[in-house]
């Protein structure tokens, strides 16, 4: 009697590890066969002219080195302005904003992360790009900039929740004013959290094709200043993906293997700089 | 003995819930009071009243009167930080920054300036940590995570840390209760060698801790103080028949 209820929940148990291990496996799977897709059919066209060449005429090479700086620089100021921004919103919803103001904040960001990205793109292009009289890598960095700010938000401030009531009380309790409290220990205990909340922000953001398309538009050379048309990445995979001709088929998958490699790249670097120390 | 914090018709509600029912009450300067009492009685609220740690509870509520050293503490004007440094508290759960063990002690005296140079935050530090009786154990590992310390040192460190402010009262939450006999040992005899210098308030559900540690005993029960004596006629002659049924186990 016991044995057998015994063994029928090792039976169980057995299976539903099983189910659950097969479930990880297919999230895993789906993802490792796109990643090898595009290392299979992008690989082949890389060299380093195609990664620092301009784009040229269908038949004469070219390549995204232009994107490539594009995507950086408009990546990095949509960084500068969203996650300070972004962030700091995330700190007063968790420390201070369990009030009216807190919660409408928070239910707005929550509607703004759904909102789909070409409508912050036509958004920008009113308000920015119409009076500028031009597309421009400041419109394309600052609709991105829109895209990142309620994501970093609302991790930062789940993060901030984590870190324990009594770490905030030690401090209290030794004469530390509310701002310390926050700044010197709640900040760096959720230090890992935010900064990978914030990688996921930009991680999304690079992958951006929409907003770009009304605001930066696209720009077929080298361009360092952000009052001009910027090409990125993505909208350089958008352009070569829609053409017509297998060679330009070629270069959108090189062109998504470096743009995969990059995102890659920023994660591990992020996850060196932020690893527990302490 | 000259009273250091003199408590008068203290009413503490969460809510609509009152939690601690016209509590007055004199803790003298440079003793030990123990608060006792079973769980739920108020023990820690009332604690936490005193370093007003509750302010961080919205729906808290106070009313009543709190001196310490003749000022009032709930008084509008009171700077709560200053409080705070000046009654130093430690916890049930030991709360470790995640830092290195010489900056949790630094901390304090760095956020309250007290400190004139490098080696003077230094001599401080290393100063906190003997007064805990910790030094011997840390000192060369002080760069090191203070969470790669056992419980028992990690609420050693909570103690150095509270010391490093040079407080004038120590609050203490159950500071031994997820400790083993022996460190729990070494925290009675620190604190019974603090109050030399500190006035200090512990609340535990220990009654041998109580007795042992304590000069003054204060029992609490539903929020009420059943009873004030000093330990040794609490523990062998209470007033109060409550008081004796719970020290002889009869009920909590």
């Amino acid at each position: 009697m016991n044995e057998s209820i015994h063994n029928r929940r090792k039976l169980i148990s057995t299976m539903m590890t099983g189910l659950t291990a097969a479930c990880a496996f297919f999230a895993i799977s789906i993802l490792l066969m796109i990643l090898g897709y595009i290392a299979v059919r992008g690989f082949g066209a890389i060299n380093w002219e195609f990664l620092t060449d301009t784009p040229k005429p269908v038949g004469e090479g070219g390549g995204i080195g232009n994107a490539i700086v594009g995507s950086g620089l408009m990546t990095l100021l949509a960084s500068l302005i969203g996650l300070p921004i972004g962030i700091g919103a995330g700190v007063y919803l968790a420390e201070f904003g369990d009030n009216w103001f807190g919660n409408t904040v928070r239910f707005l960001a929550d509607t703004l992360i759904g909102v789909p990205s070409i409508i912050v793109g036509i958004f920008i292009y009113t308000l920015v790009v119409l009076p500028m009289t031009r597309q421009s890598g400041l419109a394309g960095a600052i609709a991105l900039a829109i895209i990142m700010i309620p994501i970093v938000a609302r991790t930062s401030e789940e993060m901030i929740r984590l870190v324990p009531k009594s770490m905030r009380e030690g401090a209290l309790a030794l004469g530390a004013p509310q701002w310390r409290v926050t700044w010197n220990i709640v900040m760096p205990a959720a230090a890992t959290g935010i900064a990978t909340g914030a990688m996921l922000a930009i991680a999304r953001i690079s992958g951006e094709t929409a907003p770009l398309l009304f605001t930066a538009l696209n720009s077929r050379f080298y361009n360092y200043f952000y009052d001009q048309p910027m090409s990125s990445l993505t909208v350089q995979i958008y352009n070569f993906a829609t053409g017509p001709f297998e060679v330009e088929h070629q270069m959108a998958w090189a062109a998504t293997l470096v743009l995969v490699g990059l995102i890659l790249f920023i994660n591990i670097l992020v996850r060196f700089f932020t690893r527990k120390r302490f | 003995m000259k009273s250091k914090i003199s408590i008068s018709h203290l009413d503490f509600y969460y809510g609509k819930n009152q939690a601690l029912y016209d509590v007055s009450l004199e803790i003298p300067e440079r003793e030990v009071m123990a608060f006792i009492g079973p769980s739920g009685c108020g023990k820690s609220t009332f604690l936490r009243t005193l370093n007003r740690m509750n302010d961080t509870i919205p729906i808290a509520r106070v009313e009543g009167e709190i001196l310490i050293d003749g000022k009032d503490i709930y008084a509008p004007k009171t700077d709560v930080v200053a409080l705070r440094r000046k009654v130093g508290m430690v916890f049930q759960k030991s709360n470790p920054f995640p830092k290195s063990i010489f900056e949790n002690i630094a901390y304090g005296i760095r956020i309250n300036r007290m400190h004139s140079s490098k080696t003077d935050l230094e001599a401080r530090v290393e100063k906190a940590l003997k007064d805990s009786a910790l030094w011997e154990e840390v000192k060369d590992r002080l760069s090191t995570s203070a969470f790669g310390l056992s419980g028992g040192q990690q609420q050693r460190l909570c103690i150095a840390r509270a010391l490093a402010v040079e407080p004038e009262v120590v609050l203490m939450d159950e500071p031994a209760s997820a400790l083993d006999p022996l460190a729990t040992q070494k925290i009675e005899e620190l604190v019974v060698e603090l109050k030399k210098k500190y006035t200090i308030a512990i609340v535990t559900h220990n009654m041998q801790q109580a007795a042992r540690v304590s000069d003054k005993t204060a029992f609490f029960m539903l929020g009420k103080l059943i009873e004030v004596n000093p330990t040794q006629i609490m523990f062998t002659s209470p007033e109060d028949k409550l008081t004796e049924d719970y020290i002889t186990g009869r009920f909590g």
